[in-house]
């Protein structure tokens, strides 16, 4: 750079100020995470659904039970010392098969989520953006996935995926909550790139793929991230559903679903087969949405609890 | 001296307060204000956006929300009207105390016609049967100029123009002959001819109803020539008040001589820089003791830091002014420059080497057309619109052209095929040399480097999602400029715009406004540009922060030998900024040369329209003037074009008789040189001062 630049004569600048701050420029991502440290309460549903993954992981190693294996000294027996959680018609351990499920729930959940909302991003924002054959195309493909039903076609896949990788199943969920999202995403799309900051940004000779992951997607990441929130509790009941019916996870593994379809019959009767599953699943998408919450204040600089940095 | 209010005021507001509870604290919008208005009078309430201008009139009107706690006194002919309720609130507006709304679109309702709209306003208040209220619905709208009134009363607000509307409100505000009459930033949303339509209209309604109008606006100009008293408000408080003469040509109060210093002047003759008031206006949140003037203030002694001044009368006594220094300013009888320090003026580009310089921008015979389609499913071409219909300029190394011209007359069509660096619709645009229409998408990439835009807001021109550091390092990194290179840059470049390097790692929303748009000119300065365009840069910012920017510009473009493409409607900022002109009519230009020829001397009968519309803050120069009221609004773009297009609203062709206006219709005028540097578009032109 040529050294013709000088400081406007007119204006006074601290330049000591300056030059003590001037060697770190705080990134967008450090100021992100301050903001976001400094919400108690996200925080505390950061910490609930660590020690939720924490305890789906470690565990199943603190008791001698297996979430496969039976008891055949116990059926139906409430928590005692022994299980802690109780025991199911056929004496398998409540405790095991819960910490199974929430693990098997928690992955498929989030994955699903992820995948959903980062392929909507994506796909809504690259049609917005661009416009024309390529919104054209790309919408004529979100409106057959919306009209195929998604249940049925999950459902006579299921049997040509029993046995494989669960993965699958992530994807196929996946696949099929996307389009309304992406619908919406598109529309912010094209209302934001005649926004002036992206007009400048194009005139700049910015790349369309920086444009889109630079300025459009950040500018709608609340919505983004509210609908990740949401599709985590989608996507788990989602599984539920399918489970319920077996087409889901299949037996003998174990999800949060099969868990609470099976024990939805005895609530009453025998509480600790549903209550234990269902609580861990109440918690999981509580703490979810509580993070989602903070997440967006800290990303949003606008939000009207954000001090100054 | 101009006389006070007689004894027996319409209104009389006194110690206004009025608080806001907010998250922050308490928001002291209004803190304390008294005036009094005499019927006929006109009283203008001046001030910049956050002085609580509005707030105080809606306070009168008792339109302030709920949470709001109003305190002080309003009296409507000695009738106290704080603390009555919406019920009795509600026979009193609109009967005896009308409003006029800066927007309005939003004041209208949508889904009722303007006709049915004003015959509610008046059987409110009247026990009249609706065909009488139609009648006089009728009536109205024709006082107020609407052609075809009886017609025109059974459409829609959206099938009227802004300035349109603004009449349908005014004829709404005057249905019952109210007393007083407020108008709201009545013209703010306006193109200046149709600002001087409707300033026209709102004196033709006082005169018919003899009502008082409380007139609040930001733009002196306005006042100077409207009003008879000024009240000049800051942060909450009335700082000065008098007749328009005496704020005008003798203020006493710093902020005051600082407004009319900032402002850029269409009737100035020579290049004066102009003396901008540093810093911001305060917030009114936990306002420290002392005049909130003080830190701006030049004239800052001890005392104003600790105690308040008071509103008292000058060496006038209808004269008052709220400053510890009144005496001092009015001794010396203070002028702005002598208070505010003005810049060093930039050195100028040597105007008769113009030929000598490179050209950096060339435009030729530039058109741009849309598609007009029809139908939902079947979209079929039923025609086209000549947004842009064949413009020429060109702009050489280091000087500014301004682009001016009504909205809707192709400015932005005209900058966004510039800026786009494609090939246009029919014509040629070449940016230092090279032609747009032969680019390959690699030598476009490289060219867009050479230029830059500013945008008119600078609240939506920044992404809000990034630091002020990305927001400048993004063209750099595009280029390919390596890591610490682009910081060095950053800081280099919030200094070169004013800012402190410390405000790199700050989101653009803690910004105030002049500061975003510094943000924005240090963005189109990264790459180091040749040419910047500017599309209304300054037109978003309140008036004591504008001539910062507007000197900055300058020095700008001085120290970097910059060319600038400067969209303006506002005249006198390209006036002061600009070193030619071109103006704009439905398309094409119809005016173009050197700044001093062409407001000195306008040849064209649009430029002579488009600048003695604009108003000047001078009352006696103002009140001396004879506007050219054009008819009508600027017609749509999609009319069959012949001969002239300016002719419908042209006032020189209604003087015509019928055998030369054949010309008008037949032919279209090509620009014709009227001086050295001056081309205009008209077959009969007469060049003719209008300030």
């Amino acid at each position: 750079m040529p050294a013709e630049i000088q400081p406007t004569a007119s204006l006074a600048i601290e330049t000591a100020a300056a030059a003590e701050l001037a060697s770190e420029d705080i990134s967008r991502g450090r100021l992100v995470l301050r903001r976001f440290l400094r919400k108690k309460v996200a925080l505390c549903g950061l910490v609930v659904l660590v020690l939720l993954a924490a305890f789906a992981l470690i565990g199943p190693y603190l008791t001698k039970w297996d979430y496969q294996s039976t008891d055949y000294n116990s059926f139906l027996e409430g928590p005692s010392r022994d299980h802690w959680f109780g025991t199911t018609q056929i004496g398998q351990d409540v405790y095991a098969q819960t910490l199974r499920g929430l693990q098997k729930s928690l992955v498929i959940g989030l994955l699903a989520a992820f995948v959903s909302t980062g392929l909507a991003a994506v796909v809504g924002a690259t049609a917005g953006y661009f416009g024309g054959w390529a919104d054209r195309v790309l919408m004529w493909f979100v409106d057959l996935l919306l009209v195929l039903p998604a249940f049925l076609i999950i459902a006579i896949l299921s049997p040509s995926f029993r046995g494989k990788t669960w993965l699958l199943f992530v994807l196929l969920l996946a696949a099929f909550s996307w389009m309304i999202t992406a619908r919406v995403v598109r529309g912010l799309a094209l209302s934001l790139k005649e926004r002036e900051f992206v007009q400048a940004a194009r005139f700049m000779g910015v790349k369309p793929r920086k444009i889109i992951f630079r300025h459009l997607l950040p500018n709608m990441s609340s919505l983004l991230i509210i609908d990740a929130t949401l599709n985590v509790g989608g996507a788990i009941l989602a599984e539920t559903g399918l489970s319920y019916f077996g087409f889901g996870v299949q037996p003998p593994d174990v999800s949060l679903g099969t868990l609470i379809a099976d024990g939805t019959r005895s609530a009453i009767t025998f509480p600790w087969l549903f209550l234990f599953s269902g609580g861990a699943l109440i918690i999981t998408v509580l703490a979810v949405s509580v993070i989602g919450d903070g997440m967006r204040d800290a990303l949003d600089p606008n939000s009207a609890s954000t001090n100054k940095s | 001296m101009t006389q006070p209010a007689p004894s027996e005021p319409v209104l009389r507001v006194s110690n206004l307060v009025v608080d806001f509870p907010s998250e922050a604290g308490t928001v002291n919008a209004v803190r304390g204000v008294s005036y009094e208005v005499a019927p006929g009078e006109v009283f203008g309430v001046v001030g910049e956006s956050g002085s609580g201008k509005s707030v105080s009139a809606l306070a009168v009107l008792g339109l302030l929300p709920k949470q709001a706690r109003v305190s002080g006194s309003v009296q409507y002919r000695g009738r106290e009207l704080l603390g009555l309720g919406d019920a009795e609130m509600s026979e009193i507006r609109g009967l005896e105390i009308a409003m006029v709304f800066q927007d309005p679109l939003s004041a209208l309702t949508p889904v009722y016609t303007v006709g049915q709209q004003i015959v509610e306003a008046v059987r409110i208040h009247n026990d009249v049967s609706r065909d009488d209220a139609e009648a006089k619905a009728t009536e109205l709208l024709d006082l107020v100029g609407i052609p075809n009134p009886g017609e025109r009363a059974r459409s829609f607000p959206h099938e009227f123009s802004g300035g349109m509307r603004q009449r349908v409100m005014i004829a709404m505000a005057i249905a019952n002959n109210p007393d007083v009459i407020i108008a709201d930033e009545p013209t703010t949303a306006l193109d200046v001819t149709i600002q001087a339509q409707v300033l026209e209209v709102l004196e033709r309604a006082q005169e018919a109803t003899g009502a008082a109008i409380v007139m609040i606006t930001h733009d002196l100009g306005v006042i100077a020539g409207f009003a008879d008293r000024v009240m000049v408000m800051y942060a909450g408080k009335p700082v000065e008040t008098g007749s328009v003469d005496d704020v005008f040509y003798r203020p006493r109060m710093p902020y005051t001589l600082g407004l009319l210093g900032s402002l850029p002047r269409a009737d100035a003759t020579a290049r004066e820089p102009l003396t901008p008031v540093e810093g911001n206006p305060p917030s009114l949140v936990g306002l420290p003791a002392g005049c909130p003037f003080a830190p701006r203030c030049p004239l800052k002694i001890d005392v104003c830091e600790v105690t308040e001044p008071p509103l008292l009368p000058t060496d006038d006594p209808w004269h008052a002014s709220a400053c510890h220094r009144t005496a001092y300013v009015a001794e010396n009888d203070l002028k702005p420059t002598d208070v505010f320090a003005a810049p060093i003026p930039p050195p100028v580009v040597d105007e008769a080497m113009r030929e000598g310089r490179p050209v950096v921008l060339q435009v030729t015979d530039l058109v741009r057309t849309f598609p007009l389609t029809r139908g939902l499913i079947f979209r079929r071409q039923v025609g086209e619109v000549a947004a842009v219909d064949g413009i020429s300029f060109d702009i050489r190394e280091g000087e500014t052209l301004g682009l001016v011209g009504e909205s809707g007359c192709g400015k932005t069509t005209t900058i966004n095929e510039i800026l786009a660096l494609a090939k246009p619709t029919s014509g040629a645009i070449s940016v230092l040399g090279r032609d747009t229409a032969t680019l390959s998408t690699r030598e476009r990439h490289d060219l867009r480097r050479h230029i830059s835009v500013v945008f008119q807001d600078p609240m939506a021109s920044l992404d809000p999602k990034l630091p002020v550091s990305d927001i400048l390092s993004e063209g750099l990194s595009t280029y390919g400029v390596d890591k610490s290179e682009r910081s060095r840059r950053v800081r280099e470049l919030l200094q070169l715009v004013g800012l402190s390097p410390t405000h790199a790692s700050r989101y653009p929303h803690e910004f105030s406004g002049g500061q975003r748009q510094r943000v924005g000119i240090a963005r189109a300065l990264a790459l180091q540009p040749k040419l910047v365009v500017l599309d209304e840069p300054v037109s978003a910012l309140d008036v004591s922060i504008r001539a910062g920017v507007i000197n900055l510009l300058e020095q700008l473009r001085a120290t970097l030998r910059l060319s600038y493409l400067f969209v303006a409607h506002d005249l006198s900022v390209v006036r002061h900024s600009a070193d030619r002109v071109a103006v704009m009519y439905l398309g094409r230009i119809v005016e173009l040369g050197a700044v001093a020829p062409v407001f000195a001397q306008p040849a064209h009968p649009y430029t002579q329209a488009l600048l003695s519309a604009i108003p000047l803050p001078d009352p006696r120069r103002e009140r001396a003037r004879k506007r050219i009221i054009l008819q009508g609004d600027l017609p749509s773009t999609k009319e069959e074009r012949v001969g002239c297009r300016f002719r419908a609203r042209c006032p020189t062709f209604a003087a015509l008789d019928e055998t030369r206006r054949q010309a008008c219709i037949e032919v279209d005028p090509s620009l014709t040189p009227h001086g050295p540097d001056h081309v205009a578009a008209c077959h009969y032109p007469h060049e003719a001062n209008v300030f």
